[in-house]
């Protein structure tokens, strides 16, 4: 099973990286006003049942794959 | 007495994880300043008997997914968290304070430079507390200057963070660290971390010697635990 991991800075948190792409996207003519970057995480899963393989993806985002104070995360877990 | 006894020399553990670049600097800071300052590799699993532990800075684990969210698990991080559990006393520089904000033993985290750009210069910096075991040589309100160099190095406090946790502020904010926060402390004042690196501020000849008010108070902190405990 797999799981894709979105990590997003949290809505408020300056983000500098998402300031400068959105300023490159502007110069190329892009009509753009907001760029946030994250990462994202794909994990291939032992587990078969996905509501197993989705409490044990919470798990890793909570231990590490995000920083609570910071980032936010959501799960997809694709069969 | 002889002076030695008078005065021994504390012993100070200074971590080494993968990609740790500080920590030779922080052994040789030490030693100056009268301390028995040793290695310990990150995969030892028990700390050696010492009065003091430095987190030294550099790039563990190549500051991949979050700086020093890999090396909170390290087996030597875990006794770092018992030792300050304990009261141990603890300094976190750079990466050393990266590695103990994501570990929980400080408040906050510390976040890609506002400007994007590596900062690698002489700061000063305001004195908040001088009451702590880390900067009891120190006077509060006055300016000192040490070097910072680092990329990540912009201060996010949780909303509960307790001003008087504020250890050190930025004159002239080098990286757009929240409050100007330089360096704070956790709530018994055992733990501290910094962005600029009082060990690379030791010798005149090096632009200040600043550093070692800092260091030298953990030294004499240090060494009155080894007299407390005779």
């Amino acid at each position: 099973m797999r799981a894709t991991v979105s990590v997003r800075p949290k809505p408020g948190i300056l983000d500098p990286q998402g300031e400068a792409v959105c300023g490159s996207l502007q110069h190329l003519g892009f009509d753009v006003t907001e760029t946030r970057v994250g990462r994202l995480v794909e994990l291939e899963l032992a587990a078969t049942d996905a509501e197993v393989a989705r409490q044990e993806v919470e798990r890793m985002c909570e231990q590490l794959l995000a920083n609570p104070l910071i980032e936010t995360f959501e799960i997809e877990i694709v069969p | 007495m002889t002076a030695t006894a008078r005065a021994p020399r504390p012993a100070i553990a200074v971590l080494t994880f993968p990609g740790s670049n500080d920590d030779r600097d922080a052994v040789h800071a030490f030693d100056l300043l009268g301390a028995d300052a040793r290695l310990i590799w990150h995969a030892e699993e028990e700390l050696p008997p010492v009065d003091a532990v430095v987190l030294p800075g550099g790039f563990s684990y190549g500051d991949h997914l979050r700086c020093g969210a890999i090396a909170r698990f390290s087996p030597a991080t875990a006794a770092v968290r018992e030792f300050a559990d304990a009261g141990g006393l603890v300094l976190g520089i750079c990466n050393g304070f990266q590695i103990l904000c994501e570990a929980g033993l400080l408040p906050g985290a510390l976040l890609r430079n506002e400007s994007l750009r590596f900062v690698c210069r002489d700061v000063p910096l305001t004195v908040e507390r001088d009451d702590l075991p880390f900067t009891a040589r120190c006077t509060a309100g006055r300016r000192i200057v040490l070097p910072v160099k680092h990329g990540d190095g912009r201060y996010l406090p949780p909303p509960d963070l307790d001003p008087a946790q504020v250890v050190l502020r930025y004159v002239d904010n080098p990286n757009g660290s929240i409050g100007d926060i330089a360096g704070v402390c956790n709530w018994a004042g055992n733990v501290m971390g910094l962005m600029p690196h009082p060990e690379h501020a030791v010798d005149p000849l090096l632009g200040s010697d600043d550093g070692a008010l800092l260091l030298a108070s953990l030294v004499d902190a240090a060494r009155e635990r080894v007299l407390a405990a005779i």
